[in-house]
């Protein structure tokens, strides 16, 4: 945490944050950082992308991600939940109960006592509905954060993915179930349907493509994949709110004119498995900071 | 998704496909893809489940990796035309500046929009066309002068209408959605981005 002090300064210079808020780390609600030089009539597309990649270096350094890590961090190590026991006592995520260390780089991965494959969010959830004793009705009917409020698995996937910052992507893809998911995840990456014919590949099959000013990483490629899975979970600063993987999923889905896919399902895993595993091999920066 | 032809078609050419060509991808993985699906995802707002189902060319598409056998894209393409509906007094250009507005909107057919409200055209989302816009995608061509290297006859409006309407009859898997055969765009509304596209007056011509 050695960035608090930094960047609770850029939020309070931002008109964001008071002061006294940051030890319950709850919400911070930095507004809408924009770019310092930005022109008004963005005269030139690149140059406005360089500016922001530049921005967002400076920002990796003092990201707001981080008081999400600690709030998570906290709910992690607490005793809570219908059972009272804490997720440090109770959750293995892979490598041991209470291990966090690394574990984030190695999922989704297969767990043989939930005989699932499962990304971070999903496994967290599972722990805290089975050993917590929390009702997963009541974690997915509003999982996402909004400007009121975080989810707890949301600050915990943040902190278990804190934990693997600087780590090498290393999904298990030789696990017979983890490679099963992973095809079919890239067969929904495929799948063309909707009133507008599209699939994830539409927009995210290809290099160089921009919706608007945002560029989509091709994640059929190790490069691409990172892109799309360092970003995440990602501190958005419009609205100042920490989104998770699961959240992309569902909100590339809406934008595809698709149903909604089902928080922690199976399709969802697929997917982050599939894009995981493609990235295999590379570094993981995140948890990410966007726009 | 139109005609009962439409649909007999289709299902004609997917049969003739699985008979002769050997998938791009592995149907039991896209198969299990889709009954997962099926399963994972819940209806919300206007977007129910009924859009998981692939319509004829959906379907061809999907299973040839985007590039279908040309007898078959050539047959389907035809179908796609056929249904190209244009307007009863036979004019095809509208006005620029509304198909400038229109072509702005990304909204429409999203969960979270209201179902039966006007959709945007969603053009800027993926091709360059007024200069004067800068923030637009690059999944489709540039249309920055489009009538202006064109001209802007009656064939080159018919194009352009139809093109718009139903892009998938000019190339089967393109990624561009069927405006007016899903029924998201109207004819004036189709009408006025011909004008965007083809009016000596619209900054894209200038």
């Amino acid at each position: 945490m050695k960035h608090v002090v930094a960047f609770c300064v850029a939020l309070g210079l931002a008109g964001g944050l008071p002061p006294g808020v940051l030890p319950q780390a709850k919400k911070p609600t930095a507004g809408k950082l924009t770019l310092a030089s930005a022109p008004a009539a963005v005269p030139d597309k690149d140059a406005v992308s360089a500016e922001f990649d530049k921005f967002r270096e400076v920002m990796e350094d003092a990201n707001p991600a981080e008081l999400f890590e600690a709030k998570g961090e906290e709910l992690w190590t607490v005793r809570r939940g219908p059972k009272n026991v804490s997720l440090a006592e109770s959750c293995d995520l892979g490598f041991g109960i209470g291990v966090v260390k690394g574990a984030y780089v190695q999922m989704p991965r297969y767990f043989a006592d939930a005989d699932k494959v499962m990304d971070a969010e999903r496994r967290i959830v599972w722990c805290m509905v089975e050993k917590q004793g929390f009702k997963m009705a009541d974690i997915a009917r509003k999982p996402f954060a909004d400007v009121k409020r975080t989810p707890d698995p949301t600050s915990l996937v943040t902190y278990i993915a804190g934990q693997s910052r600087n780590m090498k992507l290393a999904v298990p893809l030789d696990e017979p179930h983890v490679r099963e998911i992973y095809e079919i995840g890239k067969e929904i990456t495929a799948y063309r349907a909707g009133p507008y014919d599209f699939s994830c590949n539409t927009c995210h099959g290809a290099d160089g493509k921009r919706i608007r000013m945002q560029n989509l990483p091709n994640i059929s490629t190790p490069q691409g994949a990172l892109k799309a899975v360092q970003g995440w979970p990602g501190y958005r600063m419009t609205g100042g709110i920490m989104l998770t993987h699961q959240w992309r999923m569902n909100d590339c889905f809406r934008q595809q004119r698709f149903p909604e896919p089902k928080y922690a399902s199976d399709a969802i895993t697929a997917l982050l498995t599939y894009m995981n595993g493609t990235a295999n091999g590379q570094i993981y920066k995140g948890p990410g900071i966007k726009r | 998704m139109t005609t009962k032809t439409n649909t007999l078609l289709a299902g004609s050419a997917l049969a003739a496909l699985l008979a002769a060509a050997p998938a791009a991808a592995d149907p039991i993985q896209r198969a299990k893809a889709i009954e997962l699906m099926q399963r994972d995802f819940q209806p919300r707002g206007q977007a129910g489940l009924d859009r998981l189902r692939e319509d004829g060319v959906q379907a061809i598409c999907n299973r040839t990796n985007n590039k279908p056998p040309e007898y078959i894209a050539r047959q389907m393409q035809g179908d796609q035309l056929a249904g190209v509906k244009y307007p009863a007094d036979g004019k095809l250009m509208g006005d620029w500046k509304k198909g400038e507005k229109l072509a702005q909107s990304g909204k429409g057919f999203t969960w979270k929009d209201k179902p039966g409200k006007p959709a945007g055209g969603n053009c800027y989302n993926c091709h360059q066309i007024s200069p004067k816009e800068m923030s637009y995608g690059t999944v489709g061509p540039s249309l920055y002068q489009f009538g202006k290297l064109r001209g802007n006859g009656p064939d080159i409006q018919k194009y352009v209408y139809s093109r718009i309407f139903n892009s998938k009859a000019y190339n089967l898997c393109t990624e561009m959605p069927r405006f007016g055969h899903i029924g998201a765009l109207d004819d004036s509304q189709i009408m006025d981005l011909v004008a965007l596209l083809l009016d000596p007056e619209s900054p894209v011509n200038k």
